[in-house]
């Protein structure tokens, strides 16, 4: 009873849509141009508005499959036709980019669409901007250490006095646009490292656990972490966020046909990549059921496991990460209607009736 | 927490990493009866929280204190960072490397660009003091908690224990199977070679006969 969200953290519950950019197929099964792809993000983020999702999030990647690299482009043309929805990042690959800059685009964005941005940084899965902007992995942990404290200055306000090594120090800085109001929110994408979670509450950001394999449970520890860290750091609570990946259609039977072939076409590339085994039926199988971390199924089939994973990890955000590549263009669509007029309902009730 | 009775007749594990890796194999350690040691990049205080969150049961200390005293000691860093470790922490220790090299994503670290050796090799070069074993580096870490089962169950899956000292070999052999999993060894670290990356073993969750299967065809092939 007393372990809902709501209760342990006192933050309202909140659902997002995360895409990476994937490149869909036209109705003929024809894969779209990076063009089309990008012009199909912003009719989709129109749609989430529209059936009363709260955040649409757009994650940095460079590649072929994912060509998304300007994703705050991407949002601005959302917010222009939009009147609720929150827009972000999801994530921002801070390591690699310039937190002034950042924060320079997500502020012009934040007075676009009055005061609806917020921002997640991390590394995300991918490397590929790291040899693209000329930076060294190896240097991971100090570029990240450094800009995430940098950004949590930049979130005051100006003046900014900032000293590091990893870009040209700031004295009684004035970067603008200035925040109108209070600062955006910033969350912190966590796939494991505890000492990711330490900077969050360290730094005083929300933390967003992404849950990509395996049982969401054993992240459990992650979030009793965050919450004793922010207290050792003497901050308020601060929320919890998810992010995994799925599909909903109307019936389990729909989303799995739909979803399976894609997720293993993605897989297999990702397997070369990465080395790792190709998943098979029965590993499918485990990932969308209870135990596991791929949200695939019916509305009423997603939203359980949605409702029964932000209480065991203390969350009070979950965002979806939508969309496999390949997928045809109007499953897509269909699957942004029945989360946003479904399955967030449904989630709502099934959490709201036990507190 | 209660201390597990059988502390005084296990050897020590010491960790050295508490990244992602390092508190998760802490963890599994400390429940099946190890006492545990573990140590982040310095000073312990800077891992007080982590510890007593995630391997609550485990101490914190310096890395050279943490190494000193452990019987096992498990090297759990970045494999970017292995080229600034320092071997003589380890001199005269068994040490697992669960470390693995795949170059899309540690980038090109040309200490392990070396295509007579498997990575673990490379480290045993290094670490020329030690006795390395190669094991745990073909299972996700964030699994090896909710995959561990009783000896004798059907679906326990193993784990490979690769090193050219069979002593050493045996010692982590036995944390393996107490921790949850069954023990396959494998004569040498170049044999290990096939629990890497890119290799029929790496992330595909093998039962015992399974992974003896694997070895079959590989050796038939």
């Amino acid at each position: 009873m007393n372990d809902s969200p709501s209760l342990r953290t006192g933050f309202p519950l909140t659902f997002g849509l995360d895409t990476f950019g994937d490149v869909h197929s036209d109705e003929n099964g024809t894969l779209n141009s990076h063009a089309q792809t990008i012009r199909n993000i912003v009719e989709q983020g129109v749609l989430a508005d529209s059936v009363g999702i709260d955040f649409f999030g757009i994650g940095e990647h460079h590649t072929d499959d994912y060509p998304l690299s300007a994703g705050d482009l991407v949002l601005s043309a959302i917010a222009a036709q939009t009147r609720k929805i929150h827009l972000g990042s999801a994530v921002t690959v801070l390591s690699s980019d310039d937190p002034v800059r950042v924060f320079q685009r997500y502020s012009t964005l934040n007075a676009l669409s009055s005061g609806r941005v917020e921002v997640i940084l991390g590394r995300g899965s991918s490397i590929d901007s790291f040899p693209l902007f000329g930076y060294d992995l190896s240097d991971y942990e100090v570029l990240f250490e450094e800009k995430s404290e940098l950004f949590a200055e930049l979130l005051k306000g100006s003046p900014v006095t900032w000293t590091g090594t990893t870009r040209a120090a700031l004295k009684d800085q004035d970067v603008v646009p200035h925040l109108e109001a209070e600062s955006f929110p910033t969350w912190i994408g966590v796939g494991g490292s505890p000492q990711s979670v330490v900077r969050a509450a360290r730094h005083g950001y929300n933390l967003i656990l992404a849950i990509i394999g395996g049982s969401p449970a054993r992240f459990q520890p992650f979030s009793n972490l965050y919450l004793e860290a922010l207290e050792h750091f003497e901050r308020p609570a601060q929320p919890i966020g998810v992010h995994s990946m799925g599909h909903v259609a109307a019936t389990d039977e729909q989303a799995q046909e739909e979803f399976w072939p894609r997720y293993l076409a993605v897989m297999k590339h990702v397997s070369r990549t990465r080395g790792f085994a190709i998943p098979t039926p029965e590993s499918f199988k485990h990932e969308i059921g209870p135990h596991g971390a791929i949200y695939v199924g019916s509305p009423e089939t997603v939203a359980r496991k949605i409702a029964a994973n932000l209480r065991v990890l203390h969350a009070s955000r979950f965002q979806l990460k939508f969309g496999m590549t390949g997928l045809a263009h109007t499953a897509v669509m269909n699957n942004i209607e029945l989360y946003g007029t479904k399955v967030i309902p449904l989630v709502r009730e099934i959490l709201g009736s036990e507190s | 927490m209660t201390s597990p009775t059988s502390t005084t007749t296990l050897p020590r594990i010491g960790i050295l990493g508490a990244g992602h890796v390092g508190p998760a194999i802490g963890r599994v350690a400390i429940e099946a009866g190890y006492p545990v040691s573990i140590a982040g990049s310095g000073d312990p205080a800077k891992i007080a929280l982590i510890t007593q969150i995630l391997v609550p049961g485990a101490k914190a200390d310096w890395p050279a204190q943490v190494a000193a005293e452990a019987d096992i000691v498990i090297l759990a860093i970045p494999l970017h960072k292995f080229n600034t470790f320092d071997p003589s922490l380890v001199a005269g220790k068994v040490v697992v490397d669960l470390m693995n090299y795949w170059a899309p994503i540690d980038g090109t670290q040309q200490l392990f660009e070396d295509p007579r050796y498997g990575s673990s090799e490379i480290v045993q070069r290094h670490l020329s003091g030690s006795r390395v074993v190669k094991s745990f580096n073909h299972a996700g870490y964030h699994e090896i908690e909710a995959e561990r089962r009783p000896a004798g169950s059907p679906d326990r899956l193993a784990l490979g224990v690769a090193g050219d000292d069979r002593k050493a070999v045996e010692l982590v052999a036995a944390l393996v199977e107490n921790i949850g999993y069954d023990a396959v060894l494998l004569d040498s670290l170049h044999e290990g070679r096939i629990l890497e990356p890119g290799g029929p073993v790496f992330g595909a969750s093998l039962t015992k006969e399974q992974f003896a299967q694997v070895l079959t065809e590989k050796t038939a092939a």
